[in-house]
């Protein structure tokens, strides 16, 4: 097995355990508030930290990153849709790649 | 015992408008995945066994960047660790008895969107019903990937380098609306990025600078703001 087929393998059994483990063990209610609040958090933190500062080296050079970076917190901010802002974010990188 | 073709019929009908959104998102997934180099065949194998998006994304951009596995099972888990209180919820509104082996089927489907739909029913939830609500989204989130990944390996290698911001992209447009509406969720984004970027000089593996970031801001949130969290 290739480690990248291990890698999904891993990934598949943790996401699904936490999925079901609740489904098959759980029989009280989660009461602190601490635990909700920051299972509530968590999303948001992981991909603040995933994106940042990753994004302004994710492109070919630092200034497309940059620009794509910009436009997709404007096309965010309006609430664009998911789709629209990566498109908004891919076309800005590729206009700037192709001028400098 | 008996299937309850109704239930599944009502539970197909929630269920369609998620698989359609979700064409377009794993589009995206597979054009990340194979424009940073992972085969079609094993980026279509992540959406089929892994059904989540940003796990998904995270996982394979820890692939891509050679992480040790050890780091993307935890960064997994951290991500996904929501789940454990979706199923919980869903599991207060199961219509009862229902056999463990029917919860460890229909619980592999369990997503953001398909717990939303799911507790907004008004009646229990049964096994027919669950299994319909997750059908559509699962064929969606596999067809997606399959046009996704196809499509990224025709285009040139120049492009397919601009492509990699479309996942960051993604995350922002999921971030920002949250944070427009909450102060809480503002103020632990904002402890995330600059502790990030702090860690970002120092020799830490991106895996892990990514748990200690995202750990680091949500308890510090819940510590500060430990308000009533609807689920």
């Amino acid at each position: 097995m290739s480690k990248v087929a291990f890698a999904i393998a891993i990934m598949a059994v943790v996401t699904y355990l936490t999925r079901v483990l609740p489904l098959i063990l759980f029989k009280e209610k989660i009461k602190s508030n601490f635990i909700k609040s920051f299972l509530h958090y968590i999303p948001y933190t992981v991909l603040a930290a995933m994106t940042f500062p990753q994004i302004l080296f994710s492109t070919p050079s630092i200034y497309s990153g940059v620009a794509g970076l910009i436009i997709a917190l404007l096309l965010a901010f309006f609430e664009m849709g998911l789709v629209t802002v990566a498109t908004g974010a891919v076309i800005t990188v590729l206009l700037v790649q192709y001028i400098i | 015992m008996n299937y309850d073709v109704g239930q599944y019929k009502r539970g197909l009908r929630r269920g369609l408008p998620i698989g359609l959104g979700y064409i377009t998102v794993s589009i995206a997934f597979g054009i990340m995945a194979v424009s940073g180099g992972i085969s079609v065949w094993n980026t279509v194998i992540i959406s089929m066994t892994n059904l989540t998006s940003a796990g998904q994304f995270a996982g394979a951009g820890l692939i891509i960047s050679a992480a040790p596995l050890y780091e993307i099972a935890i960064a997994t888990l951290v991500i996904n660790i929501r789940y454990l209180l979706m199923s919980f919820s869903v599991l207060q509104k199961l219509k009862m008895p229902m056999p463990i082996w029917k919860r460890l089927i229909f619980g592999f489907g369990i997503t953001d969107e398909t717990f939303t739909l799911a507790v907004l029913e008004k009646e229990e939830l049964t096994f027919s019903f669950m299994m319909g609500l997750i059908t559509l989204p699962y064929i969606g989130w596999t067809l997606g990937t399959v046009i996704g990944a196809m499509l990224t390996n025709m285009l040139p290698l120049s492009v397919q380098k601009c492509l990699a911001i479309a996942l960051f992209a993604m995350f922002i447009a999921l971030i920002v609306p949250a944070v427009k509406r909450s102060k809480e969720v503002a103020f632990v984004v904002v402890v995330a990025v600059i502790s990030s970027v702090i860690l970002k000089f120092l020799p830490i593996s991106s895996g892990f600078s990514i748990i200690i970031c995202a750990v680091f801001a949500a308890g510090l949130g819940a510590k500060m703001f430990p308000k009533e969290v609807e689920e």
